[in-house]
């Protein structure tokens, strides 16, 4: 194997880098900076959210998710929930993700994957909504930046009873 | 009771002026619990309540826990190939004798004294059964409990607490048409895709009967929806019916048909789809003509049709088929189950696109529905001021020689059946 080909079958970045990225975007998140969220996210990237309690094989194309996002309707996501008119989240309700066990799957830098648990609390007319779960990412390094190619959120309660809709990004 | 009654007499729940063209509804009924009682009563243990669809439970030992009008049960298909719903309690000390959402097994066994039961509910087995007398099961008391009433229609499972309800096909009335409309869209059957969206909010089942059926609310409340379609490029097309038109079928039952810009999976292509979502859409539809004829097949085809039948199943057959029961579980609360409906020959990119159609309206991550939750929600905390400000409107087209679907006709045909379960019971 060459040099070249060997560095491309590595991963450079560290557990502690990767953390870093997960907390810039939860903080872009909870700040509702959605557009430069979405910029952490490779052309073509999915975002998916499986009905709770899915297990990890399940399939947006033989499956009803509560979000099956491709590039373009992930846009799009991203334009709605900054209108005045989607009303769920006018005004924008207040948001603290926390996020933790993070620890990487495996891959090079092409492409690797990741895992991390979360609990993101979501506040509204003095109800706080808690959503716990685990997030599964697929990325890739890019000129030395970490960037998602996919990223599914897992949401680990039996059902959405108490929560009533995922009107956020987890 | 009594209470009750005599502030119903002051003050009805529903005010039908046909000469004034005004029906409004006292916002009491979504907050009172002594009117959550009643509901319970005379609603909710009186009616045909959706369960489960044969496809759930396709094989024997099939089988589902569900909790439908607030009682726990089990749905399953038996050795002998009949579905059954029992309550899920053991006949010895009550406990739940099934935990899992669903599976398929050979017997049920409640673990607390390992008491086992057949598919068909009774009673094979348990520790030390030589120190039971002999005749102690000889009328099945040991064995679990059969809901009174299972029926189904076109495999739509229904259960019924009360003994002596009419039958099934009675019940669902001129709904039967509709369901028709629906069921038929395969010759092979319908089946229910895999995945649930459980959800609930804080607001008055009653709400979500209005709002599944309600044509009035939609560009208000959803123009980011709208928004999002056009920005979509050819996710929209040509409506291809003129039909707007409010249904009442019976019972409380009701149905708005009409024609919409979007495409759908049975089967009207719009352009994103490409030449294959042409192709495979003409070959649905022809085959639709060939069983049914050029107008009942354009009708399946080109009509959206959104249908709540008495008092909490919603068959929305939009830009995908959704099946969505849901409820209460206080007056200002409520659980929903929502499932996709679909043929079960539908093809795997057709299957694609109806989940993807489905998503980016339906549920509780969809560019809809949060809205319409988020809007109930607001309508129940708006009902803080009910004393002072105490009435709901639902007056729109009442006078109308020609209703349609913007009006509110298909609301005032639950509204009176509400009434007339509710307020007509024990006056």
């Amino acid at each position: 194997m060459s040099a070249a080909a060997a560095k491309a079958q590595a991963l450079s970045i560290t557990r502690i880098e990767l953390e870093d990225f997960l907390y810039l975007e939860a903080a872009l998140l909870d700040e509702w900076r959605l557009e430069e969220w979405l910029a952490l996210f490779v052309p073509g990237a999915r975002y998916l959210v499986p009905p709770a309690g899915a297990n990890d094989d399940a399939d947006p194309a033989t499956t009803l998710f509560y979000v099956a996002d491709d590039y373009h309707r992930l846009t799009e996501r991203v334009k709605r929930l900054g209108k005045k008119n989607a009303h769920v989240e006018f005004p924008h309700s207040r948001c603290r993700r926390m996020v933790s066990n993070v620890r990487i799957l495996g891959g090079s830098d092409a492409s690797f994957s990741a895992t991390s648990n979360f609990v993101t609390y979501r506040s509204k007319r003095g109800i706080t909504e808690t959503y716990l779960g685990h997030h599964r990412y697929e990325l890739c390094v890019d000129a030395g930046a970490i960037r998602i190619r996919n990223k599914t959120s897992f949401i680990d309660t039996d059902d959405i009873n108490a929560q009533g809709k995922v009107s956020i990004i987890l | 009771m009594s209470a009750v009654k005599a502030e119903t007499i002051i003050e009805p729940y529903v005010c039908e002026d046909r000469a004034r063209g005004l029906f409004r509804v006292n916002r009491r009924v979504f907050v009172d619990p002594a009117i959550l009682e009643r509901e319970r009563r005379y609603i909710f243990d009186t009616c045909w309540l959706y369960v489960g669809h044969e496809s759930e439970v396709a094989a024997k030992g099939d089988f589902l826990t569900r909790t439908v009008g607030g009682r726990e049960l089990i749905f399953v298909r038996g050795k002998d190939d009949h579905v059954r719903a029992f309550f899920n309690t053991c006949p010895h000390r009550g406990a739940m004798v099934c935990r899992e959402k669903q599976g398929n097994d050979k017997m049920f066994r409640c673990f607390y004294h390992a008491w086992a039961f057949d598919l068909q509910g009774k009673l094979v087995n348990r520790p030390g059964a030589e120190r039971y007398a002999e005749g102690s099961n000889v009328d099945g008391v040991h064995n679990l409990v059969q809901v009174p009433r299972l029926d189904h229609y076109r495999g739509l499972y229904f259960v019924n607490y009360d003994r002596n309800a009419v039958d099934l096909v009675t019940y669902l009335a001129g709904a039967t048409e509709f369901l028709e409309l629906v069921m038929d869209q395969s010759d092979v059957g319908m089946e229910i895709v895999g995945g649930t969206q459980e959800y609930g909010f804080a607001a008055n089942w009653k709400l979500l009967c209005e709002n599944s059926i309600d044509g009035y609310h939609g560009m208000p409340t959803h123009a980011t929806y709208f928004d999002y379609v056009m920005a979509s490029g050819g996710q929209l097309g040509e409506n291809l019916t003129t039909v707007n038109k409010p249904n009442d079928l019976g019972n409380g039952h009701a149905v708005i048909e009409y024609g919409a810009p979007w495409g759908r999976p049975v089967a009207k292509p719009v352009k994103a789809w490409g030449e294959k979502g042409d192709a495979d859409t003409a070959e649905i539809r022809a085959g639709l003509e060939k069983r049914f004829g050029k107008a009942r097949a354009e009708r399946i085809a080109y009509q959206n049709r959104n249908m709540l039948i008495f008092p909490n199943l919603v068959i929305n057959d939009i830009m995908a088929v959704t099946v969505r029961t849901f409820f209460p579980v206080a007056p200002g609360q409520q659980n929903v189950s929502a499932w996709a409906l679909a043929p079960k020959d539908e093809n795997a990119q057709m299957r694609e696109r109806r989940l993807y159609n489905y998503l980016e309206f339906l549920g509780p991550g969809g560019f809809a529905t949060p809205d319409d939750c988020e809007a109930l929600a607001l309508c129940q905390r708006g009902y803080n001021n009910l004393a002072m400000a105490g009435w709901n409107d639902i007056s729109k087209g009442m006078n109308e020689p020609n209703p349609i679907i913007e009006d509110e006709a298909q609301m005032r045909v639950f509204w009176r059946e509400w009434d007339r379960r509710i307020s007509g019971v024990g006056l």
